[in-house]
């Protein structure tokens, strides 16, 4: 089927991972961005604000005082019916961490930026999924990107998620540091208007009936309509807001699946089913999962396997919250290993994917091995020899039948 | 086709911002390119790296250049502090600033140009620092024809717009012109 916008009517611009998020923010209409700096997602905003300063933009700019205030800035802004935005990585986002909560409990539909990056200490600006693993039971719909153009889809595609009636979640889109923040590559940019019709134009806010007002009124803080957002809430009601979010969580896969094929309609761009994007899988006996812009390296290594005839897949998880039990529980059913690659750790525990993922398979009558692989802490990079050398010993674990070694780490010094 | 190029200078030269050039010329012959820095704990003065790939379809992999085809030495002192060669093919090309045959370069086959001279007769001078990336982009693109040099030109004035611009193309032009191979 011929996409709306063929790539003929499309922009081809070569910009870095940053400035694809500032130009998707820059299309979508954006009411209010408020930031505070710090690398590598500096660029997504000193980018926005030339935008603003330009006039190419109505929105208003608030340049914050810390990551603390910035996303109580646009927990208010969206309160009063905006369309919110902001950027941080690494301990900007922990030190935002209080207020992820409360936009995700209000049923704000902010959209973050996390470009990922280690936290310190010791002080580290690269990249590694410690800072969005931190964030990963606030609430928040969580989804990775694998390259630039992914980042600039993603972005938009975040707003239409978010603002969804059925979930109405805020989302962070996660992009890898240096990575994919500092890489300059060709990109494919919808025109303008294309997008504000993906987004049917500014913020709409959904309306609900107020007993003490006596008629329908839209959720925001009017002085019209006056409404309280997140008064105390004790054991009498909190329990049932809570599940208020359980239940809006298991309509995001949904939501997120139906965004990604009309974006692919539009673009011609879509990622897998919007939620996993396989390859190599059907009759794989090594599979091997991993988030962000490492699965290009991965699925480069496992094409080159396969076509000397090794049976090896990959899995790039795109959904992290919620995250997608049945889907990868269907996925990796037949396969004999499955290498569960983190770029983060719980100190004490395991890689957060792998934790995740031992519980989707723990259904199974017969269920296949997992090989949890740490790796890339801190920026450390995984060429692809060293990804061969994981297949290659998943490969042994297979024929091994099993392994007492569940937890290994890739590229570090030292015997471990 | 396949172009992995890494570019040695110092911080302040245009290393990067050569690499970028690249990509943007890449762009408009309808290739692919993806380029990236080597962010350590650079600094003004001190040995940078920068990274490019370029290609006729579009690039999958992020992960940084251990074998490259091609490098691309900025400053002529720069291969006695860092091994420039490292991991550079068999069959690899190293296109250098020097303003006569590099002796302290390896590699297959050796292009040199004198870009620190045309910076200095252009004028094309920054903060005291001649200006020699825009030169190096325009001496590669002749050894190797990875994209044409009117796409380097093309490049580098929508990149720097007015009297900068056109000093920068000439530097490339010139440097297209000059550049020799080691025979």
């Amino acid at each position: 089927m011929a996409s709306k916008y063929p790539v003929s009517k499309q922009i081809l611009m070569a910009v870095n991972g940053d400035e694809a998020v500032a130009y998707a923010v820059k299309q979508s209409l954006v009411d209010v961005v408020a930031a505070y700096p710090i690398t590598p997602q500096t660029i997504i905003v000193e980018k926005f604000s030339e935008f603003v300063a330009n006039g190419e933009v109505y929105t208003e700019f608030i340049p914050v005082e810390s990551e603390h205030s910035a996303m109580s800035a646009c927990v208010g802004a969206a309160a009063t019916g905006a369309r919110a935005f902001t950027a941080t990585a690494a301990n900007g986002l922990a030190l935002m961490w209080e207020i992820l909560y409360i936009a995700a409990s209000l049923r704000l539909p902010i959209v973050l930026a996390v470009v990922n990056r280690a936290l310190s200490a010791p002080i580290n600006i690269h990249c590694d999924h410690s800072d969005a693993m931190g964030m990963r039971d606030a609430g928040w719909i969580q989804l990775f990107v694998e390259n630039s153009q992914e980042a600039y889809d993603t972005t938009i595609q975040a707003f239409r998620i978010a603002e969804d009636p059925e979930v109405l979640l805020p989302v962070a889109v996660n992009l890898d540091g240096f990575f994919l923040s500092h890489t300059l590559e060709n990109i494919r940019m919808l025109p303008d208007e294309a997008v504000r019709a993906f987004l049917g134009g500014h913020r709409k806010v959904h309306k609900t009936y107020v007993d003490y007002l006596g008629k329908e009124v839209e959720v925001k803080l009017d002085p019209a309509n006056p409404l309280s957002f997140g008064p105390l809430d004790l054991y009498d009601y909190y329990f049932e807001h809570k599940m208020q979010q359980i239940e809006a969580m298991k309509r995001v896969p949904e939501v997120i699946r139906r965004v990604n094929e009309e974006w692919y309609e539009l673009s011609g761009r879509r990622y897998g089913d919007g939620i996993i994007a396989t390859y190599g899988v059907e009759d794989a006996e090594v599979i091997v999962t991993v988030l962000g812009s490492t699965a290009g390296t991965v699925r480069s290594v496992a094409k080159k396997m396969r076509k000397a005839g090794r049976k090896v897949g990959i899995v790039r998880i795109r959904m992290f919250r919620p995250f997608p039990f049945d889907e990868l529980r269907e996925v990796l059913k037949d396969a004999r290993v499955v290498g569960v690659m983190d770029r983060a750790i719980s100190f004490g525990s395991y890689g957060p994917s792998y934790l995740e993922i031992n519980a989707a398979l723990s259904e199974l009558k017969s269920r296949p091995v997992l090989v949890n692989y740490i790796y890339g802490l801190g920026g450390r990079d995984v060429p692809p020899n060293l990804v061969e050398r994981m297949f290659e010993e998943l490969l042994d674990v297979a024929k091994a039948g099993g392994t007492a070694e569940r937890l290994r780490f890739l590229g570090v010094r030292g015997n471990v | 086709m396949l172009y992995e190029i890494r570019f040695h200078g110092r911080g302040g030269q245009g290393a990067v911002t050569a690499a970028n050039l690249l990509v943007r010329a890449a762009l408009l012959e309808g290739k692919w390119g993806v380029s990236f820095p080597f962010f350590g704990a650079e600094r003004r003065g001190a040995p940078v790296t920068a990274y490019a790939r370029i290609s006729d379809g579009p690039l999958k992999i992020h992960q940084q250049i251990y074998e490259p085809d091609i490098i691309v030495v900025l400053d002529p002192k720069i291969p006695s502090l860092v091994d420039v060669s490292d991991g550079l093919k068999d069959d690899g090309i190293a296109v250098v600033n020097s303003p006569s045959k590099p002796d302290n370069v390896k590699a297959s086959k050796i292009y040199f140009v004198d870009a620190t001279g045309i910076a200095l007769e252009l004028g094309l001078v920054v903060a005291g620092w001649p200006v020699v990336n825009t030169s190096m982009l325009g001496a590669l693109v002749k050894a190797t024809g990875i994209v044409s040099i009117d796409s380097v030109i093309s490049a580098i004035k929508e990149w720097w717009k007015g009297r900068v611009g056109e000093l920068n193309a000439k530097a490339a032009l010139r440097a297209y012109e000059e550049v020799k191979a080691v025979e």
